[in-house]
């Protein structure tokens, strides 16, 4: 019945790619290894699509198991794959839009020096990425999450002879760390209570448990929160991602926007049978969600770099996806992953063709009135920003309100995050508007010349390779960027335009296809809900999903409200930023002191520099560098060296090359051992 | 029969007289000859233990005595390569005292 999938081909095909890019790329021609990387990011875009074609003949979930991989007792580890409509779902998104960015990157990074590089690490990343959807254990899981770690680093260091880029893939790759750190620990338990790491022992094994509630599962479940706050930019981890954008623009679009930092969302959907049980991890993963979401978005509101703005606005959607999954709307969440990754993608791109046509300009300041100049990165971007500020139809709007919808219908502090997220949501509509006013509106604003002075340098520093042909870049005409890189842009907008459709919600006359589709895979909810109410006489289940059912009225309600408020972004975002754009500048001046908190991000970079940073820095430099590694380490193995060489030097005396001094000491002992034997001063050693 | 004993301490003496030799004398001729009066007294050993075990095991042992012969060759050996050398450290330094010839001392 079920065909034999080869799911294992989806990520080796571009773990090939990686290979031959990576090993024989340098002397490849560019189009070789322009082909390579585009052949093997495509092909498991249409092996998807042909699973896609015939996903309903198939019996979820689908596993394929290729053999142990760790063997220890009873405990075993297997290269075992999964397919469900939560891994399909993912699937779709990362060979989907991986492919689209792959060849947008063939025009953005043509002029580039490192070319086949760049393809050798997006393919390896998509090798990984793709290992954590399949993923059946969670050990598996963990090595995609390792390697697309390690790559998000190899790309944000990609310019890595740019000091900043170089730092900003450390920066990224430690704060992970700390992450990685909790996602062991959450192993470490669940093979302590359940001796496996597989998904399916692990879920069977809770699901015929209803009394375990809380307790230990909590445990578990905060630490593989610990991990997707690291993965996915939330707080107290996001510190990593606006750095990140130091990297080449497709690389933040496909990783740091589309999908490596939507693993830790994936993750909590993946594992929600443990959160479903602890009432106490989801209100975590809710308020960190809320919370992060509302000060990502503020930040962004001051930033000045295109790029930057659109690395908050992802950590603030970010936000949302965690605070869908917080409130057990886990298909609200994944929902809003995939239109996020639509248009967060798109913004990035586009992004990247404003920065391209500009030959390398990053600033917003120094941009404006690019409307005409290029038509079709302008309309796309509309698309986007459309999106992401919630207008209906457009795919944000759809995904964000069923987020919000279902927030007011939880019982745990719903009312509250509801309105945090809506604030939000006016905040998202007026940084994107803002975005917009400052890129595409208004007079093209070159002549800066002393801020060009001042920041000139590191800002177009190799974003463009065209730059270096440039003595100006100014000089260097506004032009639109080629086909190759306005395809997937286009594509992307139809997709960031319509892709709400997919989960219309019932309120407004629609299915909610997509979260009915999704519903088996994370169904055991409701299950779960089930058997606990059995469990309820203890007192201790309390499943999140006792919620009031909501209405078709309330429902499209709280969508007018929340359309109002993004319309009201907007709105503000005109005021400010295209009819009287000198009014930002004495609102900056009456309001200082805020305006210099938000400007500068809250400090809050300098404040983990002073906290965290400076002690361990201290502590490696003095404690563990001076006192234990030269004083104890050094010291010890100096000290046992220099005795051995100043005994040596002793002994070495006796070494005259003198003959009969030899013959003299030989004969010496010879008779010392002789007395020795002789008298019996040791019993095994006697010629008595 | 002369005892063994009488052998042994004949053995013992000659060797001390070589040791001794060995260590005073400085030209190094007299030095080569010490060593042989040292192997010559191992080989008196020898001979009289071989022949002491022949008597109490009562029929011929004659390890001890193909030792000796050993001894001779190597000796004879010895003293072919080492007169050889002499002869070369003569020519070289022009002196056979052996405290003068300590050029492989650190």
């Amino acid at each position: 019945m079920t065909p034999d999938l080869h799911l294992w081909l989806i990520p080796l095909v571009p773990f090939a790619g990686f290979l031959v890019n990576g090993l024989l790329g340098r002397k490849f021609p560019k189009a070789l290894v322009t082909a390579v990387a585009l052949i093997c990011s495509l092909v498991p875009a249409i092996q998807v699509a042909a699973i896609v074609t015939n996903f309903g003949s198939l019996t979820l979930p689908y596993l394929e198991s290729h053999g142990a991989w760790i063997v220890a007792g009873s405990f075993h580890a297997d290269f075992a794959f999964q397919l469900d409509q939560l891994t399909l779902v993912m699937l779709c998104v990362i060979t989907g839009v991986g492919f689209l960015i792959h060849l947008y990157s063939v025009g953005y990074m043509a002029e580039e020096e490192g070319y086949w590089r760049f393809f050798a690490y997006m393919n390896l990343f998509l090798f990984f990425m793709l290992t954590l959807v399949l993923a059946e254990n969670f050990l598996l899981m963990f090595v995609g999450w390792e390697g697309v770690g390690l790559t998000s680093y190899l790309l944000i260091g990609f310019w890595f002879t740019r000091d900043s880029a170089a730092n900003a893939g450390k920066k990224a790759f430690i704060v992970n760390r700390i992450g990685d750190f909790g996602f062991l620990i959450a192993m470490f338990l669940l093979i302590a209570h359940f001796g496996s790491l597989s998904f399916g022992d692990v879920f069977t094994q809770i699901a015929a448990h209803p009394e375990w509630q809380s307790g230990f599962l909590t445990a578990i479940a905060l630490f593989l929160v610990l991990g997707a706050i690291g993965k996915s930019a939330q707080i107290p981890l996001y510190v990593w991602l606006p750095d990140a954008m130091e990297g080449p623009t497709p690389v933040s679009a496909l990783i740091h926007a589309a999908t490596m930092v939507t693993a830790g969302v994936y993750m909590i959907a993946r594992t929600h049978v443990i959160f479903d049980r602890s009432p106490l991890a989801l209100a975590v993963v809710a308020t960190i969600g809320v919370a992060t979401a509302f000060f990502a978005a503020t930040i962004g509101i001051l930033q000045t770099d295109i790029k930057r703005v659109l690395a908050y606005s992802t950590i603030s959607q970010l936000g949302y996806m965690f605070l869908g999954c917080g409130v057990a709307a886990y298909s609200a969440g994944i929902f809003h992953l995939v239109t996020h990754a639509f248009f967060k993608a798109l913004l990035f791109l586009a992004a990247g063709s404003v920065i391209h046509a500009l030959s390398g300009e990053q600033d917003m300041r120094a941009m404006g009135g690019l409307r005409k100049k290029i038509p079709v990165t302008f309309w796309t971007m509309t698309a986007a920003v459309l999106a992401i500020s919630g207008i209906p139809p457009f795919a944000g709007f759809v995904s964000k309100d069923e987020i919000l919808y279902q927030t007011f219908l939880s019982p745990n502090g719903g009312k509250i995050f509801w309105a945090v997220g809506l604030l939000t949501a006016g905040l998202t509509s007026f940084y994107m508007f803002r975005l917009w006013y400052l890129t595409f509106f208004g007079e093209r604003r070159t002549s800066d010349a002393a801020h060009e002075e001042e920041r000139g340098a590191p800002v177009h520093a190799r974003s463009d390779a065209k730059l270096t042909l440039e003595a100006d870049p100014h000089a260097h005409p506004v032009h639109e960027s080629p086909w190759v890189m306005l395809v997937p842009l286009v594509i992307l907008a139809v997709l960031s335009v319509v892709g709400g459709f997919m989960g219309w919600p019932e309120g407004f006359g629609g299915n909610n296809w997509f979260a009915h589709f999704l519903e088996p895979a994370v169904k055991t909810v409701h299950m779960s809900y089930e058997q606990t109410s059995v469990a309820l006489a203890t007192g201790a289940a309390n499943t999140p999903h006792a919620s009031p059912a909501g209405s078709k009225s309330l429902e499209l309600t709280l969508a007018a409200v929340s359309t109002v408020v993004a319309l009201l972004g907007w709105l503000f975002a005109y005021i400010l930023y295209c009819a009287k754009p000198a009014l930002p500048a004495r609102l900056a001046q009456q309001l200082h002191a805020v305006y210099s908190l938000v400007r500068n991000k809250y400090w809050i970079d300098e404040i983990y520099g002073a906290l965290i940073v400076a002690p361990v820095l201290f502590i490696a430099r003095w404690l563990l560098g001076v006192l234990i590694d030269r004083a104890v380490i050094d010291g010890g193995t100096l000290t046992a060296g220099y005795t051995a060489q100043g005994f040596g030097a002793l002994v070495a005396r006796i070494q005259s090359g003198n003959i009969r001094s030899y013959a003299g000491w030989l004969a010496l002992f010879a008779a010392v051992l002789l007395a020795i034997s002789y008298f019996g001063f040791f019993p095994h050693f006697s010629l008595r | 029969m002369v005892p063994i004993a009488y052998y042994l301490v004949l053995s013992a003496v000659l060797f001390s007289i070589g040791v001794a030799a060995f260590l005073i004398k400085r030209n190094i001729i007299s030095v080569f000859m010490s060593i042989e009066l040292m192997l010559n007294a191992v080989n008196l050993a020898f001979i009289a233990f071989s022949r002491q075990w022949s008597q109490i095991s009562g029929h011929l042992q004659v390890n001890g005595q193909i030792f000796v012969f050993f001894v001779m060759v190597v000796a004879a050996a010895e003293a072919a390569v080492g007169l050889a050398i002499i002869i070369a450290i003569f020519r070289a330094r022009n002196t056979l005292n052996v405290d003068q010839i300590d050029l492989m001392k650190l």
